[in-house]
């Protein structure tokens, strides 16, 4: 009787506590949708309105044909889909080396590939900038995909679960004297599904969400991506079209929320990955 | 047999090339540069020596982009950690009603910081912002968040703090979850105070994630670019500027290619140090096992 009567009151708190943790972080998303729907009159009243008077739902078409929205969509998924592939390529077979063969060089070559795992893009972007220049790669895809094309973290991650393949099972694929490409695509990959399913999400998500290399690696609206062209939206005429620019941003989240609510769990796992060990 | 002994260099071989390429060399491309004088547009480099090196030294500005980084980077760090330490304890839980708030404290962190930049633009409006409208609700006066150079990396922070605690709480609550229940068994059995049950038992046990926390929040902070790029261009006054920005801003605006290189130098000799630093520690961790 005594813990009822005190546990009661500090439900209700909870509960609250926790509503209000669910508006500070997701209410924010919440406004960009109403914003997106709203006249821009009413994006300029205060105190806000969080419900618009009637869906202005032209907005996204104004958004869409403001640039060549089309043509930042296809690159956008041209290069999240392109890196997708070639990190695949290089990173599986380094993987099944680094975790199933000796070989000289492996600890230096090794220890590259975790100092990568360090520089940020941010950091060399002026001399890939040039070089990209030098070879006439500038402003084309090739020059957002390829720096891209493969990935430290996941050969470090993939190397760890190509590591926990029973030694049995692939004995007994080299005595029906399998190919390594057989051994890789037959066994390996199909083990570490998870960890390749893990990798992929959180590759697809940060380069669909990346402006930084994009803005500076392209000149020209022939190969910019969707954050960069939603970015220039606010450009438009001096003022801010609030209600045009939310309406770009709807447009560049959706695709990621969709996402995430179907495969929320893979998802907090790809990005949780690397702190549990 | 031959063919067999080359097999583990040819499998290594495409991702090498790719991390030589678009990695290695860059780097030590941007240590030649940083020591010439270029404006990308002349076909000459004059070399300078450290001349680079000891104007930006001289630079007040630049030292206000050191001091405007290590700030952001101090207390982003320290605030998206421990406000995320005490989220983690309240919502290390079971059930579905603790699972839908930690999805929607973690979603920020999905989306593109140039969603992320643009709301908050829209939060932080000091006439319409959502944000204001909240301090007049309790009586309080407009702030110009963005726009006086003494609230604007402030604000800077909040966004980079707010877009980091879903990651850090879960993060953190994967480390709870991973501290054996005996510990605490014991604990109970010897009536050890909760606050000491904190300071024996938890906080030394999550020492790993709280590590890794904070080295991924100084490495993310360093590079902050997005936010800034599009809410403040580094301004009111300097105020906002930081490295990576500061790098762009010399580089593809006033074409200076020697002086951002040897702006990139600094930037990689900090990244180095943290690097360095990082390895020691999991190296020491991996002794202890």
């Amino acid at each position: 009787m005594r813990t009822l009567k005190t546990s009661l009151p500090l439900k209700i708190l909870n509960i609250i506590g926790l509503i209000i943790m669910v508006a500070i972080f997701a209410m924010p998303f919440v406004w960009m949708i109403s914003t997106s729907l709203k006249t821009l009159g009413e994006t300029m009243v205060f105190p806000p309105k969080w419900i618009p008077d009637s869906l202005i739902w032209g907005n996204f078409e104004l958004a869409w044909n403001s640039g060549p929205f089309l043509q930042y969509f296809i690159n956008s998924v041209l290069v999240s889909v392109g890196i997708l592939i070639f990190q695949f390529i290089t990173v599986i077979p380094a993987a099944y080396a680094f975790a199933r063969y000796e070989f000289r060089f492996k600890n230096v070559l090794f220890s590259l590939v975790m100092v990568t795992m360090m520089i940020p893009a941010q950091l060399i972007f002026l001399p890939v900038f040039l070089n990209l220049s030098d070879w006439g790669l500038l402003d084309t895809l090739w020059g957002l995909i390829l720096p891209f094309a493969t990935s430290a973290f996941g050969i470090f991650m993939l190397r760890q679960t190509f590591k926990q393949v029973p030694e049995e099972l692939l004995e007994a694929a080299r005595l029906d004297n399998s190919t390594d490409f057989k051994i890789m695509m037959k066994i390996m990959v199909p083990m570490a599904k998870p960890t390749l399913i893990t990798l992929g999400l959180f590759n697809f998500i940060t380069h669909w969400n990346d402006y930084f290399w994009p803005l500076v690696m392209t000149t020209t609206e022939q190969a910019r991506t969707l954050p960069v062209g939603i970015a220039q939206l606010r450009q438009v005429d001096g003022g801010v079209a609030w209600n045009i620019l939310m309406a770009g941003n709807v447009i560049l989240v959706i695709p990621i929320l969709i996402i995430f609510f179907f495969a929320q769990r893979h998802i907090i796992r790809a990005f949780t990955y690397t702190g549990v060990k | 047999m031959r063919l067999a002994k080359w097999r583990p260099y040819l499998l290594v071989a495409p991702a090498i090339i790719v991390f030589i390429v678009f990695f290695i060399q860059p780097i030590f491309y941007m240590i030649y540069l940083s020591f010439h004088d270029w404006n990308f547009i002349s076909p000459d480099k004059t070399f300078v020596g450290l001349g680079n090196f000891k104007e930006l030294l001289a630079d007040t500005m630049f030292l206000e982009v050191i001091r405007n980084t290590l700030m952001y980077t101090f207390f982003t760090v320290l605030f998206s950690i421990s406000i995320s330490l005490l989220m983690s304890i309240w919502l290390n839980k079971q059930g579905w009603m603790y699972s839908f708030v930690q999805g929607a404290v973690f979603s920020p962190h999905i989306i593109s910081l140039v969603s992320i930049a643009m709301l908050w633009m829209w939060i932080m409006d000091a006439d319409y912002g959502l944000l204001n409208w909240i301090l007049s609700l309790v009586g309080l006066e407009k702030v110009p968040w963005l726009t006086d150079p003494k609230t604007a990396l402030p604000s800077l922070i909040i966004i980079a703090v707010w877009k980091n605690i879903g990651y850090f709480t879960l993060i953190i609550i994967a480390g709870l979850q991973s501290i054996p229940k005996h510990l605490y068994e014991a604990a109970a059995l010897d009536r050890t105070p909760s606050w000491r049950r904190f300071a024996k038992i938890t906080f030394p046990m999550l020492s790993p994630s709280l590590f890794f926390l904070t080295i991924i929040g100084i490495l993310d902070s360093i590079k902050v670019f997005e936010t800034i790029s599009i809410i403040t261009k580094g301004g009111p006054l300097n105020s906002t500027n930081t490295l990576v920005y500061y790098i762009y801003e010399n580089g593809f605006i006033f074409f200076k290619i020697g002086y951002a290189s040897a702006a990139g130098v600094i930037l990689l000799v900090i990244l180095s140090i943290l690097t360095l630093l990082y390895f020691k520690v999991l190296s020491k961790k991996v002794h202890y096992q």
